[in-house]
């Protein structure tokens, strides 16, 4: 009887992912799939602060298609690994902060190593040729299969007849001939193998599973960066809170985060021993961040700031609370903000 | 049978998913993990994990921004 053979399968909670897991499932290896959580990963409940977002579902998309899968899901925290890629990228960055080409690389090889510790036998990716621009090219498969350490251990299901055969298949452990030769940006073929599935509610990421790809979030990013005087290291705070609040930045020592709606106001409540935190006293508003070293000057312009957003907007004077990060409290009264009077330079 | 707590406020999914993946690994089966979460996304993806991964989710409660789920380890 020939040895049941195991497959690790990376998932992004995509499609394509799903595809390719479920290719390979259909040929009778017993498959598994891997996630890792970057700290940038759109998939992560990020939407779920927001109470404007209550609509959306709140599903994990990769939970979500292991479960279709029947398959088990590991979930691997890599943010501290993570750093290394982002911040001295090989490859260099995409249209924004993404190494998409090197965060491809460690992901592969991370599942490498999850393979060698849990005795499995080969790795699946829903990579596509010509997919991407960056990171799926015909060029960049062989990078990613070397440099990753995977090697020919690294089968893509849904571009295989594109491309060399791999291991898996050389050893008959799967059918090349039921492999498929996807190519290009289109994603009819996998909608069309995605209806003879049965799968209707799969993810379909606006702007891609990663927030580095997201030019807002990336320009914040650089901001953070640039206030510390290119000091590249960052914990996962700073990560979670670029995601949140209207970000603004009158000077370089100091940055204030506006909460946009209560969702984010509340998650916030979670930094104020971290934090100086502002608040309307008089008037309701915003709860507001204030990041950096200001002078008292400085807080008293971000009082302005965070009247601005606040139901007193219009009033002559309104009472803004101003808590330091050990909890004391004291109230001054401000004129707001007029709406033209923050430049626009200081919105990051 | 052993009964343990994680506090996994003010985490995000799928933190608080992959910290319960992590401390049921140290446990055995039939011990039980109250987790309790800010985030109201794991009324969703921990019973999903659970689900997939064979662990029993004995009861959800919903809190005035707080959310504690108690599973039970499986094999």
């Amino acid at each position: 009887m020939s040895k049941q053979r195991k497959a690790v399968a990376l998932i992004s909670g995509g499609l394509d992912s799903m595809l390719a897991a479920k290719t390979i499932m259909e040929q009778g290896v017993h498959v598994e799939g891997i996630n890792f959580f970057t700290g940038f990963c759109v998939e992560g409940h990020t939407h779920a602060i927001r109470a404007n977002d209550k609509a959306k579902p709140k599903r994990n998309n990769s939970l979500w298609v292991a479960e279709q899968l029947g398959m088990k899901l590991h979930i691997v925290d890599v943010i501290e690994e993570y750093k290394d890629v982002l911040i001295n990228p090989k490859h260099g960055y995409g249209a924004h902060m993404n190494p998409c080409l090197d965060c491809k690389i460690f992901m592969v090889n991370k599942a490498k190593q999850w393979l060698v510790e849990n005795d499995f036998d080969f790795i699946i990716t829903g990579e596509v040729i010509g997919q991407r621009p960056m990171s799926q090219r015909k060029a960049t498969m062989p990078i990613v299969s070397r440099e990753s350490g995977a090697d020919d251990l690294l089968l893509r299901p849904l571009c295989a007849k594109n491309l060399p055969a791999t291991l898996p298949e050389r050893e008959g452990w799967v059918d090349r001939e039921k492999l498929h030769d996807f190519s290009g940006r289109s994603r009819k073929p996998q909608m069309a193998m995605a209806e003879q599935f049965g799968f209707d509610d799969y993810a379909q990421p606006a702007g891609g599973c990663c927030f580095l790809t997201d030019a807002s979030y990336s320009s914040k990013l650089v901001d953070l960066w640039k206030a510390r005087d290119g000091d590249k290291q960052y914990d996962l705070d700073d990560v979670m809170l670029l995601k949140v609040g209207r970000h603004i930045r009158p000077e370089k020592h100091f940055k204030i985060i506006v909460a946009r709606e209560e969702g984010e106001g509340r998650f916030m409540q979670g930094y104020k021993k971290e934090f100086i935190t502002m608040n309307c006293a008089s008037h309701a508003g915003p709860l507001v961040l204030v990041d950096g070293s200001p002078s008292a000057e400085d807080l008293f312009l971000a009082a302005r700031i965070t009247a601005r957003y606040g139901q007193g907007r219009n009033a002559e004077q309104v009472d803004v609370s101003i808590t330091d990060k050990a909890g004391s409290e004291r109230i001054i009264q401000v004129k707001p903000f007029g709406a033209e009077e923050i430049p626009q330079q200081w919105y990051i | 049978m052993n009964r343990e707590t994680l506090n996994a406020r003010r985490l995000l999914c799928p933190l608080p998913v992959i910290r319960t993946q992590d401390k049921v690994k140290q446990l055995k089966a039939g011990d039980q993990l109250e987790v309790i979460c800010t985030d109201p996304g794991v009324m969703q993806d921990i019973p999903a994990w659970c689900r997939i991964n064979g662990h029993k989710v004995l009861e959800t409660i919903s809190g005035d921004h707080e959310y504690i789920i108690i599973l039970e380890v499986g094999e």
